[in-house]
């Protein structure tokens, strides 16, 4: 087993290596990319989604301000913008754009257009969605003092407002299509990406053809592309295997990574990374016993998250321990540190001996409830059984009940769970987006362990305007130890990435987030 | 003849309404959100004020009677609404879907019945010889084999054997025949040979009860060519409760095959029932129900006038 495992780990070496060497040769023009999605977008408005299902379907016929530079991730780089200033006290940001940008109808693209973009951001008018709109709440106004200029001033500091703007869901749209019908991009596709959107067969596919007069000299290198809606994994596989897919840009299980290297052996080019989601437990704070902190942080203390990552990271795409920042980004918490905190520490069973005392001290040491879960298979699944078997070790008993994405969503939102296994989809590490989930109830709805703690919220208000970056650290490190004494809610294990892709595919760039590097403007076929 | 027919039409109004209130009714008591599914199922940090948003404009916040009035008003004309997931008409979508799942359908009722007539025949006219042996074999094979399974090893059998699988993406039989069928033939193969299991199975029992009955032993005391006994005589009877099996089953393939059309990749009304009812899409919901409610509805119509057809005693009652 152990022999398999090293060789797989070899060949998927030998991919990466073959990647590196491979993206230093010159791209050839020509060739439709047909690749696998594995959902499909409700919808084409990038401002009003949060689901990479419209990033990987409508990201390559849009332009963004910025975008992150994914080689040099989490740096970010001009899109539509050619240049940039941020003023010393980060209350004002300039951008000059690139001139002769047309969006596809041949129109040009100008200031006008890009803050026609974020007035509808950040204040969407009736009837329009805009999910970032508390993003960019503290843009106090934008200004455009010429056709190429646009300036954005702050009403207050916001030290992550630089990668806000790199965005890959800020999609600039046109000024003139929003004045028509501010809801028109729900229905309506017209940007100034690489590709021009050619047809959306609802349930099949999206497909686009190369943009002629994209701004970008050269690109995109592809004639066009074929996103295919591909929901069931094994019917994906099967499409990977048989090159009618050539690959799938979200993420594959190690289970799937290993029959495609088995099947395809050099066919396949396997990319992996850490990624930048996250399963947490969840403790419903207005039920008892789980407004008391005792129990909580027992429950919390039983898990063994370095041995479970051991175990689950060989099953499903759970892999790495970390806290509330994604380990290995610029912001995470030493291992050692980490180690030091609540849940965290590596002799599972002091810990546990620990967790047993308070739950005998809180008056439950039989406790029983039930864990809500979603009823997926990846990771979710997994995670229930592993939270259930570390439990059953300090003698609780816990109802692992799966449910459909609808009903567990509705029972998240009104608090109708006792524990609850949740989620944190991030398409950055900057820490203030993933450190939202853990301020107040009344403040931050997405908040489902329902707490309030004025502590969190201070110290979360703190960083966000923290413009020293060891500083910022120590608060963070600070929210983090209050986060997990108090175990209203923690990181399980965060997940790690799969990228599956035949070897003909070059350019395409890996990154943390599967919602970034979707836009297919470097990628070309080697055939 | 048509007045029987006018009759049984306007038997299925009624049907057609009870199923309407009954549907709009009970998905309103299923917890679920389809607001929360479309803007936080992707773990989304998305405000309160959003989601309220977002309900409004699709209607959820009006009270219950009003939404119901304006199910049956639109239904009365014609008019199944908006899927609140994707805001395209719920016959636009259903109509994108229909195409393909209907010609799964019907190319798998062929199968089905090319196969099962004669071998349900063949198995009855030469009971307790190897032929009878071999059709029961492969009958309750057909019966115990679910269809997706089939399809996963027809899928890794062209894989393993040919490195070949058929299209991913639909095309219409008018535009590409070939194209098309090379993608249809395997779900319809994998589904038609379960539904030809259960016809032969049928026509078998239902030939040898009908070849033991007194009409019969008279034709054949009158002289008549044992070809024309059983053909004219017997068949023609034993077919009876195989049409109404064909016609029921023919009905379930519309929306039934969930799990097929996933193995298959194919863009079927099954897959788009069971994303509508994961996403709480209460009005795209409510269009499939009608949808399938109706055709099975008009499938039994059909079966009734083969009835009259097949049976004259039903056309002169």
């Amino acid at each position: 087993m152990t022999t398999i495992r090293w060789t797989l780990a070899g060949l998927a070496g030998a991919a990466l290596a073959l990647a590196g060497a491979a993206s230093a040769q010159t791209p050839k023009r020509g060739g439709t990319l047909t690749f696998a999605v594995s959902a499909e977008t409700p919808h084409y408005d990038c401002h009003g989604s949060d689901t990479y299902a419209t990033l990987h379907f409508a990201a390559p016929f849009y332009s963004t301000l910025l975008r992150f530079d994914l080689p040099k991730y989490p740096a970010v780089t001009g899109d539509l913008a050619e240049s940039w200033t941020v003023a010393p006290d980060l209350m004002t940001y300039s951008f000059k754009l690139n001139h002769g940008v047309t969006f596809h109808d041949g129109s040009e693209v100008t200031s006008a257009d890009v803050k026609a973009t974020y007035e509808r951001l950040r204040n969407p008018p009736t009837g329009v969605v805009s999910t970032r709109k508390a993003t960019f709440g503290d843009i106090d106004r934008i200004e455009t003092p010429d056709s190429h200029s646009i300036v954005f001033r702050m009403k207050s500091v916001n030290t992550a407002m630089l990668e806000h703007f790199a965005s890959p869901w800020n999609c600039i749209y046109s000024a003139r299509v929003l004045a028509e019908d501010p809801a028109a991009p729900r229905t309506k596709i017209m940007g100034s990406g690489p590709f021009i959107f050619g047809e959306h067969v609802k349930g099949s596919h999206v497909s686009g053809t190369r943009n002629p007069k994209y701004f970008r000299q050269g690109q995109p290198y592809l004639d066009g592309f074929k996103g295919v809606f591909m929901l069931q994994a094994a019917a994906m596989m099967n499409a990977l295997q048989g090159g009618q897919v050539l690959a799938e840009y979200r993420g594959i299980s190690p289970a799937e990574r290993d029959r495609l290297l088995q099947a395809m052996g050099d066919r396949i080019r396997i990319e992996e990374s850490s990624w930048t989601l996250n399963l947490l437990v969840l403790f419903n704070t207005e039920k008892k016993p789980f407004d008391d902190v005792r129990v909580r942080r027992a429950l919390n203390m039983a898990l063994d998250r370095w041995g479970g990552s051991q175990g689950l990271s060989r099953i499903s795409t759970l892999r790495s321990v970390g806290g509330v920042v994604r380990p290995g980004s610029p912001y995470a918490t030493p291992e050692a540190e980490l180690a030091k905190l609540p849940g965290y520490g590596k002799d599972i069973a002091k810990a546990r001996e620990e967790a047993r005392r308070l739950l005998r001290e809180a008056g439950v040491p039989n406790l029983s409830f039930t864990l809500t879960n979603r009823n997926l298979a990846q990771p979710y699944t997994p995670a229930g059984v592993f939270l259930v078997d570390q439990w059953r070790q300090i003698g609780v008993t816990a109802d692992h009940r799966q449910f459909e994405t609808s009903p567990y969503l509705a029972a998240m939102s009104s608090g109708n769970f006792e524990v609850a296994i949740d989620f944190s989809n991030l398409f950055m590490d900057e820490p203030s987006l993933g450190l939202s989930k853990f301020v107040s109830f009344d403040r931050s709805p997405e908040n489902r362990s329902r707490s309030i703690d004025r502590q969190l919220d201070s110290l979360f208000d703190q960083q966000v305007r923290e413009r020293d970056v060891e500083k910022r650290k120590t608060l963070i490190r600070s929210f983090e130890q209050r986060l997990f004494e108090q175990s209203y809610q923690a990181p399980i294990l965060w997940w790690h990435r799969i990228v599956a892709s035949h070897k003909t595919v070059m350019g395409w760039e890996m990154s943390p987030s599967h919602n970034l590097g979707a836009d297919l403007s470097r990628v070309w076929l080697n055939q | 003849m048509l007045r029987y027919a006018v009759q049984r039409l306007l038997l299925t109004v009624p049907t057609l309404i009870g199923v309407a209130v009954l549907v709009f009714f009970v998905l309103r008591v299923v917890p679920g959100d389809v607001v929360e599914v479309k803007l936080r199922g992707d773990g989304g940090a998305v405000a309160q004020e959003t989601i309220e948003a977002e309900r409004k404009r699709l209607g959820l916040d009006r009270p219950l009677a009003r939404q119901f009035v304006d199910w049956m008003v639109g239904l009365a004309t014609l008019d199944l609404g908006t899927s609140m997931w994707t805001d395209r008409p719920v016959i636009d979508e259903i109509a994108t879907r229909l195409e393909l799942s209907l010609q799964v359908a019907i190319m798998a009722t062929l199968v089905a019945v090319l196969i099962a007539i004669p071998m349900g025949t063949a198995a009855a006219l030469l009971r307790d010889t190897w032929i009878d042996y071999v059709v029961r074999i492969v009958t309750i094979a057909g019966l115990a084999v679910p269809s997706f399974w089939l399809g996963m090893l027809i899928m890794i059998g062209l894989l393993t054997a040919f490195s070949w699988l058929p299209p991913i993406t639909f095309t219409p039989l008018w535009k590409d025949p070939a194209a098309n069928l090379a993608q249809l033939i395997w779900p319809a193969m994998a589904v038609g040979y379960r539904y030809a299991a259960v016809v032969a199975r049928l026509v078998r029992s239902s030939l040898l009860e009908v070849l033991n009955e007194d009409y019969i032993r008279t034709a054949r005391a009158k002289g008549v060519m044992e070809r024309l006994v059983v053909g004219r005589h017997a068949l023609r009877n034993a077919l009876l409760p195989a049409i109404t099996v064909i016609g029921l089953e023919f009905a379930f393939l519309i929306g039934g095959l969930v799990v097929t059309e996933q193995v298959f990749n194919l863009n079927g009304i099954g897959k788009l029932f069971v994303q509508s009812v994961s996403r709480n899409d209460f009005t795209l919901i409510q269009g499939m129900v009608m949808l399938i409610a109706s055709f099975y509805v008009l499938v039994n119509l059909a079966v009734d006038m083969l009835y009259a057809v097949f049976d004259p005693r039903i056309r002169y009652r």
